[in-house]
């Protein structure tokens, strides 16, 4: 990885806009500004329309010798199927609303990353085909033909976009650049175009069940390592459920959590709550990624990816699923699941939580609930005994995940659930909140090594709240609900405010849940110290015996 | 730029220079029919051809908190959940422009005393929204004062909203303050896109061209009022006769009077074409007009394709040694499945 400018260097480096127009712009493929290109035989694996070797730095990415015709009939059959794409390539005002409020734009000060451009790109080829000013005038109202050069430039832009939806809260059309961004996938697709950070992670969730191509077996060994870890920290070591049948509730999360720090943590967070409530839950190794990287290359393989989900709970026999913390995995589930793969199976009951009553009517259709729902209303009614003060030496922030905060409305849950579990909260700037949220800059598959310096620029409206925080107000931990987010994140927290650390909310729930008959907590679930152990009351007496 | 700008004055030049030389029936009379059938034809073909994709998902963009729990508060109208919800949404949009009203102005410091270092403030923004705003308000009462025009005899509403617009009580003919505010609100646009360098970087013709109509349009209905009068009285009576189909002549009406109209006509006829079908564009937006109740009532795609995916006997089927030697449930044993 190239060494990355400090962050001033980045900001200040960050070029005018060009002299030319646009349309005379080229984009160029310089090392870190694209992530590297599918594997041919990944793409194969998958079925997907045209596989071959390519590179993006390459003068000839070898397209398929009818390109042009595979793109403009994928075009058309998109707007033949999506009304939101015939309407976003024809009411755009381009009142520019929308600039300033991209985060690629913010960080890179490249006018093709304003929004409004970057849809542009697609709507220029549009007006050529489908709009009839631009059948006759061409050119002159913005109308452009299909090139190489142009295949290209929407490759380059259309990832370096996030997806987060941020630009389409403040559209007064509501025009949605992630659904602009899915479609330029799409089409790319289409022409064998993809990139191995999505890619991979798709084939692998395909064939053994999550992303990160852990088999069975070791699934199993992970999650149980993490319960001894558990077991550690807390004496007590939680049960770890695989593929039972009978159970109430089938417990789904990003495979992420399992595998890498910090999200680990949060997964030793669910497998103790689950375990201080005796829930009655299993996981699935076949079904043991919530996130869907599908999601960031085609509709359909999406749904692909999403219908292990329900397949699962019906063979399995339970009455709903529960759903982990993660970002992209609730964009899915929220707004495309029952559409892609509903109605949920039969077995399957309206959500109810077993220690409340509470019945989840937002989940009467999916079957599907938020674990920060479910353990917020646990807290509301009092079901968890909770030690905040084991928190204490966090001063803690909330980072808003795109998806949770503007394709499903998931604010409040989990701030509740942060309150009740640590004593010091700051929220960040306002307008860096809540739906108008911004990215950490790597969501949608562009969670790569190879573009990181794009990746702090596109993050640097986060890092900058959050440095804003951190000077302010001594904030020195960021919590969230994705685990795209808690591999993000740390980085982009070490370059903008190093010293934040982050994690997951569960993993804070854990260190805060008192559970029946556990050994006095000296540890986080980190495993590291916690200062004020020696204060509390029973030991307080014993302490000052060992000092003297 | 400068061409939409050209553009407009060439059509105003044509149509004060036929009306001058007795074309003034071909732009009063046959240009009004023409441009009203293909508005009409054109905005409703282009609904048509909107309409005739599906919505294949549910896919609002939620501003706010979703309806969940009973003592989590919901964002009732930034986020809704019903019909009713989503109307109010809607309402909201279209007469206040609620999406616009949350903008802000991103200002990049490399080195900020607070952040020490790089930081980002936000400020409110709310200009854009503001003459956005402004505009649309008094095109809507400019249009409505207009029907005074149409109806015979005048709607009481009608004059009523004249003396509202007329309240001032500035000059004879009284000063109409909607007008003013217009041309005051359509310069603010203008000048936005000239001077502020990213909007400047995305403009079109397609862009220029509608702002100097409507200023040329504006433009020439001020002076028909105030300076070069036009014989309001002829002009009640030709215009009865365009909405009776029965023409009269156009004799003792100025040239500018047919400037004016010759340029509504071209607005009309360039409507459908454009970007100015936001306006019942909005009204199909999948982001605002969907309740964001996806999880609790199922959203059906018509062109869903069938389930094709690894299912779990395949999965079994690969790894079913592995599993039966970490003690997995199975749903064959390995000797079972051997048979």
């Amino acid at each position: 990885m190239a060494k990355l400018p400090t962050p001033q260097t980045l900001v200040s480096s960050r070029p005018a806009f060009p002299d030319k127009a646009w349309l005379d712009i080229k984009p160029e493929f310089a090392p870190g500004s694209y992530c590297y290109p599918a594997k041919k035989e990944t793409m194969e694996l998958l079925h997907m329309p045209n596989p071959h070797d390519w590179d993006p730095a390459a003068e000839d990415w070898n397209l398929p010798e009818n390109w042009e015709k595979i793109l403009c009939d994928a075009f058309e059959e998109r707007l033949e199927k999506h009304r939101s794409l015939k309407l976003f390539m024809d009411i755009c005002v381009r009142c520019g609303a929308c600039a300033d409020k991209c985060h690629f734009f913010l960080g890179t000060n490249d006018p093709k990353n304003m929004p409004v451009l970057r849809a542009e790109l697609l709507r220029s080829l549009y007006r050529r085909d489908h709009a009839m000013l631009g059948k006759i005038l061409g050119k002159k109202v913005g109308a452009r033909s299909w090139d190489k050069d142009v295949v290209k430039e929407l490759f380059y832009y259309a990832y370096q976009c996030t997806e987060c939806r941020r630009c389409s809260l403040f559209c007064p059309y509501g025009i949605d650049t992630a659904e602009i961004t899915a479609i330029v996938r799409e089409l790319l697709h289409e022409v064998g175009l993809g990139t191995h950070w999505i890619m991979d992670p798709v084939k692998n969730c395909s064939f053994t069940g999550n992303h990160l191509g852990i088999q069975p077996h070791s699934f199993k060994e992970i999650v149980e390592m993490l319960a001894d870890d558990c077991e550690t920290v807390t004496g007590i070591r939680p049960k770890t459920p695989f593929n039972e049948k009978g159970h109430e509730i089938l417990f789904i999360t990003p495979s992420g959590d399992v595998f890498a720090d910090p999200g680990i943590y949060t997964f030793m967070g669910y497998l103790l709550l689950f375990h201080e409530l005796d829930l009655d839950y299993t996981f699935s190794t076949y079904a043991s990624e919530g996130g869907n990287f599908g999601s960031f290359t085609t509709f359909n393989m999406a749904k692909k990816l999403n219908a292990k989900m329900y397949a699962e709970a019906e063979r399995l026999g339970v009455k709903w699923i529960l759903g982990g913390e993660c970002g992209h995995m609730w964009r899915v589930i929220n707004q495309y699941m029952g559409t892609y793969n509903g109605p949920a199976p039969s077995n399957m009951e309206t959500p109810v939580s077993p220690y409340t009553g509470t019945v989840f009517k937002n989940a009467a259709s999916t079957k599907m609930v938020h674990i920060a729902e479910f353990t917020a209303d646990l807290i509301h009614h009092n079901k968890l005994k909770l030690d905040p003060s084991r928190n204490d030496h966090i001063i803690t922030t909330f980072h808003d995940s795109c998806n949770p905060a503007r394709a499903m409305g998931l604010l409040d849950e989990p701030r509740y659930v942060l309150k009740a579990v640590c004593n010091n909260f700051v929220e960040m700037p306002e307008n860096t909140i809540r739906e108008q949220t911004f990215c950490c800059g790597a969501g949608s598959g562009l969670n790569t090594e190879e573009i990181m310096e794009l990746r702090m620029r596109s993050g640097m409206p986060r890092g900058n709240a959050l440095r804003y925080v951190q000077q302010k107000y001594g904030v020195n931990h960021m919590a969230c609900v994705c685990a795209i987010d808690r591999a993000t994140l740390p980085p982009l927290a070490n370059y903008w405010a190093p010293g934040v650390t982050v994690s997951g909310l569960h993993e804070l729930v854990a260190n805060a849940l008192v559970m029946k008959g556990e050994a006095k907590r000296t540890m986080d679930l980190r495993q590291e110290d916690l200062p004020n152990v020696a204060e509390d009351d029973d030991d307080a007496a014993q302490a000052q015996g060992e000092g003297q | 730029m400068l061409h939409s700008l050209l553009l407009v004055l060439l059509i105003g030049a044509i149509a004060w220079g036929g009306a001058t030389i007795g074309l003034a029936s071909l732009f009063g009379v046959v240009l009004p029919y023409v441009a009203v059938v293909v508005f009409v034809a054109g905005v409703v073909w282009r609904m048509v051809y909107w309409a005739k994709s599906p919505v294949p998902f549910r896919i609002p963009t939620t501003g706010g908190q979703e309806a969940s729990l009973d003592f989590i508060k919901q964002a009732k109208y930034d986020c809704p959940n019903t019909t009713w919800g989503v109307i109010q949404r809607m309402l909201l949009e279209v007469f206040c422009f609620r999406s616009l009203f949350r903008n802000t102005l991103g200002e990049v410091r490399v080195d900020d005393p607070v952040n020490k270092g790089p930081r980002t403030i936000y400020y409110s923004s709310k200009w854009l929204w503001f003459f956005a705003l402004m505009f649309h308000y008094c095109f809507l009462l400019v249009f409505l004062r207009h029907f005074r025009f149409f109806m015979e005899p005048v709607p009481s509403c009608i004059n009523f909203l004249e003396s509202l617009d007329g309240i001032m009580q500035i000059g004879s003919p009284r000063f109409f303050w909607t007008g003013g505010l217009l041309l005051v609100a359509l310069l603010f646009l203008l000048a936005r896109r000239l001077f502020n360098q990213r909007l400047r970087y995305i403009s079109l013709i397609n862009d220029y061209f509608p702002l100097f109509l409507l200023l040329a349009i504006v433009g020439t209905g001020i002076c028909l009022r105030y300076f070069d009068k036009t014989e309001i009285a002829q002009v009640k009576v030709f215009i009865m006769g365009l909405t009776h189909f029965s023409p009269v002549g156009t004799a003792g009406i100025n040239a500018l009077f047919f400037t004016h109209l010759t340029l509504v006509c071209v607005l009309l006829i360039y409507f459908p074409f454009s970007k100015l079908m936001h306006m019942p564009g909005v009204f199909f937006s999948p982001t605002r007009n969907l309740p964001n109740n996806s999880r609790a009532v199922r959203h059906v795609n018509p062109w869903n394709p069938p389930k094709q995916y690894f299912t779990y006997a395949e999965y079994e089927d690969t790894y079913r040694d592995a599993m039966a030697d970490a003690g997995l449930p199975l749903e064959k044993q390995p000797e079972k499945a051997a048979e």
